[in-house]
């Protein structure tokens, strides 16, 4: 899409992303004004990872909060982007750094170390990684996999810890 | 019994009623000025007592006929003194009514399960109020207004406010403010309104003299969700928090709406409907305004207050729950000075100070808080129920209107409904999670009205307000019938609705983590979005909170701690108390089986097992049965490690030094003993360690030369290793056979070699370690880094045998550790000297805990007891405490299970920055 991107949001473009994240149109064009303004290289997409419009919608769709008719409807033939699996995968997927589908005790520590700051020793967080990957690990392999970390969240109210309001 | 007591309390009425605050509240004794009905009460209660006497002595039969003995001058070897005690005693007699009225409810659980407390106490006092209605011919109790409002209230809201979930208040915090202003002005305005309307057409009898401004302040009075109500009957419902958290918050922040709507149509009523001025109406608004913000900032001005002074009550840990008492007291007693919302002032006090009080104040003073409060509440919620029983009973108060009574409830029901419902709506379109309609049905049927609006109804003046009598009747009909007819039926409703019920579940380790990043990402996610919603506001707020809140109210020994680390601690200790509690702690000796196969973690609750263990059993007879039935992939063999009595001897009760203080706790007999016992481990744990290290140097030199290490220096990671007690019980496997007749444990019998899985003694160590580290750390409150993790060595020789062959003299070091770990015998043969850093470390953690003479005590253990034949060679040289060093231990058990060298750097890079 390149520069096109830059200008204007194509209408087939907005529905595409409407199918596939949910989001509503007046969603979307706010949304896009804001890709806009966070796109400084004007180029349709970030920096680093070159994510593009459509990947960063699909990011964003992952904390819509789960509606009450899409609950209630039949299950569409793909998972939405916003249901609870796909919701844990992303926060799996942050503690995943080195994308092996498991966290060890060490991207665990790292993630701890991010979120707890300098008020912790190493030996502290080191035990708090350690029974945690003990709790949820139950293959014995001293990582958690995702399905030992749905298990573990399995009685989290997930769907509305991992959603924010998006105006409509 | 309860009715003998009655004639005794009924001489003085208003004391009784004036009394109960008195000592259900003791931080008002302090108080330089006390409210006049305080001490008003007793006098009035004298003379009318007397009067009564006069009146009709019949009443109290048996205190009447002692009352009349003193007559005569002269000295009386028996002096009867009533008058001098009367006050306090009737207190005491109205509160032990009221607490074994408690106890008989509770006898029968199929029946309290289905009728609510708050019920069965109004039945009480309505009964109560009969029989001092047939003794007295006239009602003597009623609910006194100033009395409830100075103190029976506050110290249930007092407990409301302090122990509110905050979290889950602040992410309700919108619909909470929506539900308490906008539909308390709702139901107060129609229902005024259509009251009004019902006596213009004629349903309301004639005889009702009000005109518009007193059915709006009625309505104003009857409208508003009662805080005390909600709390008794949604207690026992266990509705979901969300529920809870609304309703309830509901209740409380609209006291600002309802004072301020009753003073202002009092002052209305006052002047006349006909003289309000419009101007009046915006007065009324800016009042609002002043009256709900002005009290919480009172209330947050108290909680900053607060927080600050417990910061230094570190040497005076003895009256911390008096200042928590004291100053949401003075939250609430300052706003009701200015006639600001007290509720409002209070409630935020409590939510604001809580969390850092609660970090500065110690175990035991956040104990009694709790219970006091509770036990407080309790009282107050009792006796605010038994009044509201007895007040019914009362004739003069009783004018009945038939259509008022119907007309009101209809419409506070309908009113109620119809604002949930509406106020839903709206508020849904912006709620994350949307209530939906059972919620909305239950939120519209706990509009439990209650004593507030009775006290208001009291308070108006007969004069001004010519139907009063009607709206206390019916009031008094309104309150029963909420709390007791929708109070017994909700239960129901809400088992039929099928909603959501509160789970009492304490969140998991990873639920901690997982919630916490969570909140993280949705930051991150919101500031992506370019959205300034609930969490981005929130982050902003825990920011300041660190920067600058937290830092001015926190002391600085919790400043440094960490959140995570805290919930950590709480968790394992929680598991432990399970543990033990499964076992029941009642048995004189607990034989605990502890089955680590794949859920390695449960050693972690090990060690903190042992000290709950300790902690209960007075230290007699623990034994401990630790079988560690081990599945390694490969080894066929599962062997059954038993260790007996291992801790038996350990526990014992030490020399009782008892001292008196009132200013400090004395440490408790239990402590002392865990102390102690905690220094033998300590010893047994440097023997250990001897031992191991040891056999670490005999590879480099001749293994017969060296038999024992003296450690003359010990650094502090030795030290801390030293602390783990759990390594004694797991040392047992590790002796061999022929050693094993000498531990008490072991009977003489000698085991076949246990096994013990390689990934249990990855894990086992540094969990025994850390798990001992933080439950000693819990018992004596240390607020120090816990142990480096090192593990245990005596398992090195265990998985040395799994390892492969071992030359014999490998076995030797055991000898050292079965001498040194057979209970009482004298002579460790090292000598123990603190380090200066550990000493200066440990004199830190005893200003932080105000036990002195700690370290004193500890020290004689610790001296060396060297006996003389058995010189140790030169310690070997120990290098000081690094990273290095401390990894050394790890190479060296996993060179000894799986001799790879690529397993080391595994261990390296699991411990990535060694401090």
């Amino acid at each position: 899409m390149g520069s096109r991107a830059s200008t204007l949001l194509r209408e087939e473009e907005i529905e595409e992303i409407k199918k596939e994240t949910g989001f509503s149109h007046s969603q979307i064009t706010r949304l896009y004004s804001r890709f806009t303004s966070l796109d400084k290289g004007e180029n349709g997409t970030l920096r680093e990872d070159q994510v593009n419009f459509r990947g960063f919608m699909r990011t964003l769709a992952h904390f819509r909060p789960v509606e009450d008719n899409e609950k209630n409807k039949n299950p569409p033939t793909t998972e939405p982007l916003n249901s609870r699996t796909n919701k844990l995968l992303f926060a799996f997927r942050l503690y995943d750094l080195d994308r092996d589908d498991k966290i060890s005790r060490d991207e665990l520590l790292q993630v701890l170390r991010m979120m707890v700051g300098v008020n912790i020793s190493d030996e502290q967080l080191g035990s708090i990684a350690d029974r945690t990957i003990q709790e949820a690990d139950q293959n014995g392999d001293n990582c958690i996999s995702f399905q030992e970390f749905m298990k573990v969240l399995e009685k989290v109210d997930v769907e509305q810890k991992m959603s924010i309001r998006f105006l409509h | 019994m309860l009715l003998l007591l009655l004639p005794a309390a009924a001489p003085a009425d208003l004391c009784g009623t004036g009394s109960p605050g008195l000592g259900s509240s003791p931080p008002v004794l302090l108080l330089p000025q006390p409210g006049p009905e305080e001490f008003g009460a007793p006098g009035v209660a004298s003379a009318r007592s007397a009067a009564e006497e006069a009146a009709g002595p019949g009443e109290a039969e048996e205190d009447g006929a002692e009352h009349h003995h003193h007559h005569g001058g002269g000295f009386r070897v028996v002096q009867w003194e009533w008058n001098y005690v009367q006050t306090p005693y009737i207190i005491a007699i109205w509160l032990l009514v009221a607490s074994v009225a408690k106890i008989l409810f509770h006898f029968s659980q199929r029946f309290t399960t289905v009728v609510p407390e708050s019920c069965m106490l109004i039945l009480l006092g309505l009964v109560l109020g009969g029989i001092v209605l047939i003794a007295n011919k006239k009602q003597l109790y009623q609910l006194d207004p100033a009395l409830f409002f100075l103190f029976l209230l506050p110290t249930i809201v007092g407990d409301a406010g302090y122990f509110m979930p905050a979290r889950l208040f602040f992410d309700n915090l919108g619909a909470i403010l929506t539900y308490a202003v906008v539909g308390t002005l709702w139901n107060a305005f129609c229902t005024g309104f259509c009251l009004y309307a019902a006596k213009l057409l004629g349903i309301i009898g004639h005889h009702v003299q009000a005109d518009l401004m007193d059915f709006l302040l009625f309505g104003a009075l009857i409208s508003a969700v009662d805080p005390v109500a909600v709390l008794a009957v949604f207690e026992e419902v266990h509705v979901n928090e969300t529920l809870f958290i609304i309703v309830f918050g509901e209740s409380l922040l609209n006291d600002a709406v309802t004072v301020v709507l009753y003073k202002v149509y009092i002052s209305f009523v006052e002047v006349g409907g006909a003289n309000v001025l419009t101007a009046d109406y915006f007065k009324g608004v800016a009042s609002f305004l002043i009256v709900s913000i002005g009290g919480t900032l009172v209330g947050l001005v108290f909680a900053v207050i607060l927080g600050f002074v417990t910061r230094f009550t570190k040497k005076v840990r003895i009256i911390e729950p008096l200042f928590v008492f004291l100053l949401v007291y003075l939250a609430y007693l300052t706003a009701e000075l200015f006639s600001l919302s007290a509720i409002l002032s209070m409630t935020f006090c409590g939510i604001g100070a809580n969390k850092y009080v609660e970090a500065n104040i110690s175990q035991k003073s956040r104990t009694t808080i709790k219970y006091t409060m509770k036990n407080l509440a309790s009282i107050a919620e009792t006796i605010i129920f038994i009044f509201l029983g007895i007040s019914a009973v009362d004739k003069s108060k009783w004018a009945w209107d038939t259509g008022l009574v119907s007309c009101t409830l209809v419409f506070i029901f309908v009113f109620r409904a119809m604002g949930v419902v509406g106020q839903t709506w709206v508020l849904n379109r912006f709620r994350l999670v949307p209530l939906d309609k059972i919620d909305q049905v239950v939120m519209s049927y706990g509009g439990l009205r209650g004593a507030v609006a009775f006290a208001l109804v009291v308070l108006l003046d007969g004069e001004q307000v010519k139907a009063k009598d009607y709206f206390v009747a019916t009031t008094i009909v309104v309150v029963f019938f909420t709390v007791m007819f929708q109070g017994l039926t909700i239960k129901p409703l809400v088992k039929w609705l099928k909603v959501p019920r509160a789970t009492n579940r304490k969140p998991t380790i990873n639920e901690e983590i997982h919630e916490r990043a969570f909140d993280h990402i949705l930051t991150a996610v919101e500031d992506i979005a370019g959205l300034q919603g609930y969490h981005h506001w929130r982050d902003k707020w825990e920011q300041f909170d660190r920067n600058y809140l937290s830092k001015l109210l926190l002391r600085k020994s919790v400043y440094r701690k960490s959140e995570l680390w805290e919930a950590y601690q709480k968790i394992n200790i929680r598991d432990a108390i399970s543990v033990i509690d499964q076992v029941g702690p009642s048995k004189k000796s607990i034989y605990l089986s502890i089955y680590i196969s794949k859920k390695n973690f449960h050693l972690t609750l090990f060690a903190t097992v042992l000290l709950v263990c300790s902690r209960r059993e007075n230290g007699s007879g623990v034994c401990l049965d630790l079988q560690v039935i081990d599945n390694v992939p490969g080894s066929k063999v599962v062997e059954d490690m038993e260790t007996h009595h291992v801790l038996a001897g350990n526990l014992y009760k030490p020399r009782k030094r008892s001292h008196y203080s009132r200013h400090f706790m004395p440490l408790g007999e239990k402590e002392r003993q865990d102390r102690e016992v905690f220094q033998r481990n300590m010893r047994i744990r440097m023997e250990t360690y001897k031992s191991s290290r040891h056999k670490r140097h005999k590879k480099e030199r001749s293994m017969k030369k060296v038999r024992q290490i003296h450690m003359s220096v010990v650094t502090k990671k030795n030290f801390q290793a030293a602390l783990d007690v759990c390594q004694s019980p797991s040392a047992a496997p590790s002796s061999p056979p022929t050693e094993d007749s000498h531990l008490p444990w072991k009977g003489g019998v000698g085991l076949p070699p246990p096994c013990v899985s390689v990934e249990a003694t990855k894990i086992i160590p540094v969990d025994l370690q850390q798990a001992w580290n933080q439950s000693i750390s819990s018992l004596e409150s240390v607020s120090s880094p816990p142990a480096s993790t090192e593990p245990v060595h005596p398992r090195v020789s265990a998985l040395s045998r799994l390892g492969g062959p071992r030359p014999a003299s490998y076995t030797a070091p055991s000898t050292t550790v079965s001498s040194t770990t057979s209970i009482g015998a004298p002579a460790p043969q090292s000598s123990f000297c603190f380090p200066e850093k550990k000493k200066k470390k440990m004199q830190e953690e005893e200003e932080e805990e105000e036990e002195p003479g700690a370290s004193q005590e500890m020290q004689p253990l610790m001296l060396p007891v060297r006996p003389p034949g058995l010189l140790p060679p030169p310690s070997p040289p120990l290098p000081p405490p690094g990273p290095g060093r401390r990894r050394n231990p790890c190479v060296y058990l996993r060179s000894l299970v799986a001799a790879p060298p690529p397993a080391s750097g595994d261990l390296h890079s699991r411990r990535p920055t060694q401090l």
